[in-house]
């Protein structure tokens, strides 16, 4: 065991699969020399070389049209996306090919492909460097889409995500990429991709987040467990392939669920789950499904972006309301 | 002069050498003292603000700001030449022009502060905010040349972009589309050197970024960005030639940012000490405050006295801007629709309801 956060862990994760596979290839803007923005890739260049850790011309639809040519013909691309705000260039690659490339070709070709992508606000940062926009790459066929909340999951995850066959958008929330410090088994281990971790029992209320916010709800439950209530966390690692079983179980034990994500309100995360809820449990709920999620508006710049994040006392807000409802 | 320098023959547009001694007479533009000297002052006022701001930045007084220093006299000579019905379209790294165009350095602090309303510029006329994701402004830039053209209006559309930028396909298209259209719109790349830690060698193949101009069909000039007569010459012969109706034009500045990409970004991760040297000697306000003192236009003791006035005046809107108050929950929902839909308006009075619920919870 080691004690890393995620950052050391994600590089950690790169470092196993680049020196067990040789098809393995890690590229992006800053990536190589510098080690990438945030210092994820650092020290792999040097240690892998320039052909296969190295930095790439500015341009995103560049970086992820380039990675559907090489997995599909037989390499293992990882690219980094420097933020979130800035993939959308490559969207048109992402949605016009690498999530269509097995389907297009009935199977002929695949696209083994990692997309990695900080994601999320409350970082004080400029314009474009805070969303949460999972739901729209959620809702295209043909790719999975992926956020871990700790150092132990981004790790074993992104071996999953890289050894898949499969394009995975892999989420990182910039957020907690050092807030957050644990213990991760050294070598090799892998977490299945699509499947939920319940991180704490209750019996009151289910929560479903992913990411950054998980962190937020723990804080919650401490307060609401003062109330007397009860709650059950689900990180659901996985935003595709959802995992419709362990939502479903913990929504009839508890009766209650509320969804709790950093993205924009309307067609978002929080109402998939919600409908997932009342297919699977309908006779069990007690209240309405509720979520606790950004506004439907712009990220504001700093001074503003209180207003906007999800804090620990916005969820104890909803927490009280189903209990009550 | 876009014969003369055909980015084919990858030639460099100079008219000063490294102390501000004329060495390409021919194209010396004639600029009176009295413009001369404000153009300096201008360039002056902007690298002390830029160096004020990096350190308010380290005192937590700013969040992250992305550096001018060294790449003074690319904004400076546009902004001694630009009107104020051109339009500028700016990227994010062009302070000078910016307040050549009427925006506040109190405006840039509140945007550095995490305030839009920075962006509301209250004197500027035809300046777009601040636009982050790289190159897509410029395709922004084509579609006023384009409405400029069509309106008969007698002004032109500055473009701004890094050298990282060229690599992006919104470059290439706004470039190309600008060409077709022969909108009046001046691109200016300011190739520092560096898009974050990437060199421009990692950026492109090609033997300059000027060069690219050719195989759209535009007018193209790579330009020794830190000598403001060439900078001043090129953008004022490209004015002329968007005018008579013969635009686009595409200058490569050639510059060195100084500084880091931004506060959060360490260059000696990437550079060495000798390469910024080796630059330190082109600096451009150094070349342009050489040509000055040769013409006894400039002294260091007249620098030495207006540094503390600029210090003085930057503080003052700096503390303004400090001052400008909290951020009202409103201003997160206001500005997304003409008249905001009802959804929108529900998820506000919920917000209200949460923050009286929190007010009386946390009391």
């Amino acid at each position: 065991m080691k004690i890393m956060n995620m950052v050391n862990a994600i590089n950690d994760a790169l470092d196993i699969k680049l020196g067990e596979d040789k098809n393995v290839v890690v590229y992006g803007e800053d990536v190589g020399v510098e080690g990438g923005v945030f210092r994820v890739t650092e020290g792999l260049q040097q240690k892998y070389g320039v052909e296969r850790v190295f930095d790439s011309p500015l341009a995103e639809s560049g970086l992820v049209g380039t990675a559907v040519g090489m997995a599909v013909a037989g390499l293992r691309p990882v690219i980094e996306m420097q933020f979130c705000g800035f993939v959308y260039p490559g969207f048109n690659q992402i949605i016009s090919h690498a999530s269509r490339m097995r389907n297009r070709s009935r199977g002929l070709y695949e696209t083994p492909m990692v997309i990695r992508m900080p994601y999320g606000g409350g970082i004080n940062a400029l314009e474009h460097h805070s969303e949460s926009m999972e739901a729209i790459f959620g809702h295209i066929p043909g790719l999975k889409v992926v956020a871990p909340s700790t150092p132990h999951d981004a790790k074993g995850m992104l071996i999953s995500a890289i050894e898949s066959n499969d394009t995975i958008l892999f989420m990182e929330p910039k957020r907690i990429y050092r807030a957050i410090k644990q213990e991760v088994a050294e070598g090799k281990f892998t977490i299945p991709l699509g499947k939920a971790n319940v991180v704490s029992q209750g019996t009151d209320v289910t929560i479903v987040a992913f990411g950054a916010m998980i962190r937020e709800v723990q804080k919650a439950i401490v307060m609401a467990k003062e109330s007397g209530i009860s709650v059950e966390l689900i990180d659901l690692r996985s935003i595709y392939p959802i995992d419709r079983e362990t939502i479903a179980k913990s929504v009839k034990k508890t009766g209650r669920i509320i969804t709790v994500t950093e993205g924009p309100r309307s067609f978002g995360l929080g109402s998939e789950i919600s409908q997932i809820a009342i297919e699977e449990a309908f006779l069990h709920l007690e209240a309405p499904p509720a979520r606790v999620s950004g506004f439907d508006t712009i990220v504001p710049l700093p001074r503003g972006e209180h207003h906007y994040m999800q804090d620990p006392y916005k969820i104890l807000y909803e927490i009280e309301r189903i209990v009550k409802y | 002069m876009f014969n003369e320098y055909n980015p084919l023959k990858n030639t460099i547009f100079q008219i000063i050498d490294n102390d501000g001694k004329v060495i390409n007479k021919a194209w010396m533009p004639d600029i009176s003292d009295d413009r001369l000297i404000k153009a300096y002052k201008d360039m002056l006022f902007a690298r002390t603000a830029d160096l004020q701001i990096v350190s308010y930045q380290r005192q937590g007084r700013i969040y992250t700001y992305p550096p001018n220093y060294g790449q003074e006299a690319i904004s400076g000579a546009t902004g001694a030449i630009i009107g104020e019905n051109d339009w500028m379209v700016p990227a994010f790294r062009e302070m000078g022009a910016m307040l050549a165009k009427g925006v506040t350095l109190k405006e840039l602090f509140l945007y550095y502060m995490g305030y839009e309303d920075g962006s509301k510029f209250q004197k500027a006329k035809f300046t777009l905010p601040i636009s982050v994701p790289i190159a897509s402004q410029l395709l922004h830039a084509v579609g006023i040349g384009y409405a400029v053209k069509y309106n008969k209006e007698h002004k032109v559309v500055f473009g701004f972009v890094g050298d990282g930028g060229t690599s992006e396909g919104d470059f290439h298209e706004a470039v190309n589309f600008a060409g077709v259209w022969k909108v009046p719109v001046i691109f200016i790349i300011q190739n520092n050197q560096y898009g974050i830690s990437t060199p421009t060698s990692v950026q492109t193949a090609s033997d300059s970024l000027a060069i690219k101009s050719v195989a759209y069909g535009v007018k193209g000039i790579k330009v020794d960005g830190n000598d403001f007569f060439a900078m001043y010459k090129a953008i004022q012969e490209s004015v002329k030639v968007c005018l008579d109706g013969e635009g686009p034009v595409l200058i490569e500045a050639v510059t060195y940012r100084k500084g880091a990409h931004t506060t959060s970004d360490d260059p000696t991760k990437y550079r060495t000490r000798e390469e910024e040297e080796a630059w330190d000697i082109k600096d451009p306000l150094k070349r342009m405050k050489g040509y000055l003192k040769s013409k006894k236009l400039w002294s260091d003791a007249e620098e030495e006295k207006i540094i503390p006035q600029f210090k003085e005046e930057i503080d003052r809107q700096f503390i303004e801007a400090e001052n400008y108050g909290p951020y009202p929950k409103e201003d997160v929902f206001k500005y997304l629709y003409a008249e905001m839909p009802d959804d929108l308006k529900e998820q506000e009075r919920q917000y209200e309801r949460f923050l009286q619920w929190k007010a009386a919870k946390v009391k």
